[in-house]
């Protein structure tokens, strides 16, 4: 288990490295530079910014140079806001992605599992098909849709919530059930096949031999390999919750890490969209490492294979 | 008074593209301490009428249509689905065909051994465990206090079967049905599975019904045989009766398709063609289209009833086949034909 930990660690360092480097090579290649303006600078100013910034050295040594300081979690100044380092900009904005991230997670899982589990139990239904019609509106409807939609009823027609902003908790509610919501369906879905691939092995019929009752079956025996998928994709879906989606902080001006991702790409700031990008990296595998470490805990026939 | 007794059970299954009769009007009955054979090809209804008497049939799609099940003086049919879960695993318990799904991969052999304890009794953890381990080293199983702490896949396709063999048996039930018990495993390890079921059974007394397609199984290990083709029982009686005296079409043919011994390249036999489509009635006789028997009338009317002649051999005489001669002699004939 140990050396397995080890080996993912490595893997996942690699991989971080690779995704520094292409994302590096990527915006050194893009033409333009963070400080062409609409307005002609002199070129002798130019050149005293671009010395400030390092763009005089050849490009391996600033490649070389960035990557150290990053590893010192240094990931230089923003190009484009003056006094700020990307650092600074972090430390300010992923604490706001996070908490928003943890309570949409929360909601995800705790309204998409037992959805899925009752579905799966009482399949042919009207609780099977109620969640599970629900969840394919939930998967057919885009955050940006069902954003506005909540706003339009919670915000501006029953005016029990703020339509946007961030600071008090009740901020939280909307823009986390816009992003919890939308996973909760996911979740409900692929707990749903698990559950009922469950529910249909021999050894729930092994089960029912024994005299075991009905809601022990579902609890012992079919629950741990039940939620596989869906722990499967609590990787993809933590990175992508915790990172913000862009578009649910944009509707909702949160001042958290997909506002800035935006901002730092359309205004070219090389520093803030390598900085990101490797957050962004390093959350991905981060929590694909954590599913992993999950699944084995799990599925006990995965621990002996080298 | 029989320790099971099943009347005209008759289950079916009701699919979008038909109703399909697997089990028709089966009637069989058991005494303590017997063992019963059930034989026929796939999807005969030997599964079906084992799951029918254990209440494992699901509902929907199937359902029992009619028939009693008398177990120990009560008709399992007429109970309730909790006290149903009281005589599963307890009274009557089931093992199944294939030992590598029938096991619960995620907990271990120590958790699916002692629930069986627990749900049907209070027993603390620690006794439930102790009788685990005694009911794997009654099934030969080498180490058992370290190796019931293993998962299913630590352990072989034989050793699988006798966890579940101990499983079925550990409190200590008055049935035991064993749905193709052996069939999933090595030659060799079939045998040593059929005498744990049968060492068990003489120590305890349990009556086993044994489902299979072996008949070599059938004749080493039980008393009575009944032998069944498309839904419905042709022919039951002792298991010399049917192995020295086989009357019906099916039963010779099926005994003429064992693989002999001593013939060297001799071609196998096999019945041509397949069960029918128990989706549709059949008029007379259901295996009629397969008999290798000469004909002697196209059949028509319902099936014939199962009568039961002087000496206990019962049999669903059909009449529209000339069974006179040895089979063998049919198939030598039928060989000829083929030849011209």
């Amino acid at each position: 288990m140990t050396r397995f930990i080890i080996t993912r660690i490595i893997q996942g360092l690699v991989v971080l490295l690779a995704i520094y480097a292409l994302t590096f090579v990527l915006v050194a290649l893009t033409p333009g530079s963070p400080f062409s303006t609409e307005r002609a600078i002199r070129p002798e100013i130019l050149a005293q910014i671009e010395a400030f910034y390092g763009y005089d050295r050849p490009p391996l040594e600033r490649f070389w140079t960035s990557l150290t300081n990053a590893l010192q979690g240094e990931f230089g100044p923003s190009a484009v806001y003056a006094n700020r380092s990307v650092t600074d900009i972090i430390g300010e904005a992923f604490p706001v992605s996070l908490m928003l991230g943890s309570i949409s997670l929360i909601v995800a899982l705790g309204i998409g599992i037992p959805a899925g589990i009752v579905a799966a139990v009482k399949r042919n239904t009207w609780l099977d098909y109620l969640p599970m019609s629900a969840s394919m509106v939930g998967i057919c409807l885009p955050t940006f849709v069902l954003g506005p939609i909540l706003v339009l009823i919670f915000g501006i027609g029953l005016q029990i919530l703020p339509v946007s902003g961030w600071g008090a908790p009740e901020f939280i509610i909307l823009p986390a059930a816009t992003l919890g919501l939308f996973y909760a369906a996911y979740f409900a879905r692929l707990t749903r096949g698990g559950m009922l691939e469950m529910l249909n092995q021999d050894f729930v019929r092994t089960a029912q031999a024994k005299g075991v009752p009905q809601t022990t079956i579902v609890w012992k025996h079919c629950l741990k390999g039940g939620l596989i998928p869906a722990i499967t994709f609590l990787g993809p879906a933590l990175a992508g919750i915790i990172a913000g989606s862009f578009v649910v902080e944009t509707i909702f001006q949160i001042p958290g890490l997909g506002q800035w991702f935006v901002k730092g790409a359309l205004n070219r700031d090389d520093f803030l969209i390598l900085g990101l990008t490797v957050l962004f990296a390093a959350l991905i595998v981060m929590m694909n490492l954590l599913v992993d470490i999950i699944q084995v805990a799990l599925n006990p026939r995965l621990k002996y294979e080298k | 008074m029989a320790l099971l007794d099943v009347r005209s059970l008759t289950t079916s299954f009701h699919l979008r593209s038909g109703i399909v009769r697997a089990a028709q009007s089966i009637d069989l009955s058991l005494e303590r301490g017997e063992t019963l054979g059930i034989v026929g090809e796939s999807g005969s209804g030997k599964s079906v009428t084992c799951y029918s008497i254990m209440g494992l049939i699901p509902q929907p799609p199937g359902r029992i249509e009619s028939g009693e099940v008398h177990f120990d003086g009560q008709d399992l049919l007429k109970l309730s689905d909790e006290e149903m879960r009281q005589i599963r695993g307890n009274k009557i318990s089931m093992i199944f065909q294939d030992p590598m799904t029938s096991l619960n991969p995620y907990l271990r052999i120590s958790t699916q051994l002692t629930e069986a304890i627990r749900v049907h009794g209070d027993v603390d953890e620690k006794e439930a465990l102790n009788r685990a381990i005694t009911a794997l080293e009654e099934v030969g199983i080498p180490d058992a206090p370290k190796r019931v702490q293993s998962y299913p896949h630590e352990f072989s396709g034989g050793m699988r079967q006798r966890v579940m063999i101990a499983m079925a048996l550990i409190n200590d039930p008055d049935l035991l049905i064993a749905d193709e018990p052996t069939t999933a495993l090595d030659v060799t390890v079939q045998a040593r599975v059929l005498d744990i079921i049968k060492d068990r059974q003489e120590r305890l007394g349990t009556a086993v019904i044994l489902v299979t397609h072996d008949l070599g199984v059938v004749a080493g290990t039980c008393d009575r045989v009944q032998v069944m083709y498309a839904g419905q029982v042709v022919e039951s009686g002792d298991t010399d009766q049917i192995f020295y005296d086989p009357k019906h079409a099916y039963t010779r043919s099926l005994q003429k398709a064992i693989p002999s011994l001593k013939a060297k390249d001799e071609v196998l036999y096999t019945i041509a063609g397949t069960p029918p489509d128990l989706s549709k009635s059949v008029a007379g006789c259901a295996f009629y289209p397969r008999c290798p028997f000469p004909k002697v009338k196209e059949p028509e009317g319902p099936v014939p009833e199962l009568v039961e002649l002087p000496d206990g051999h019962c049999l669903r005489e059909c009449g529209y086949c000339d069974r006179s001669q040895p089979i063998e002699e049919v198939l030598a004939q039928d060989v000829e034909e083929d030849v011209q």
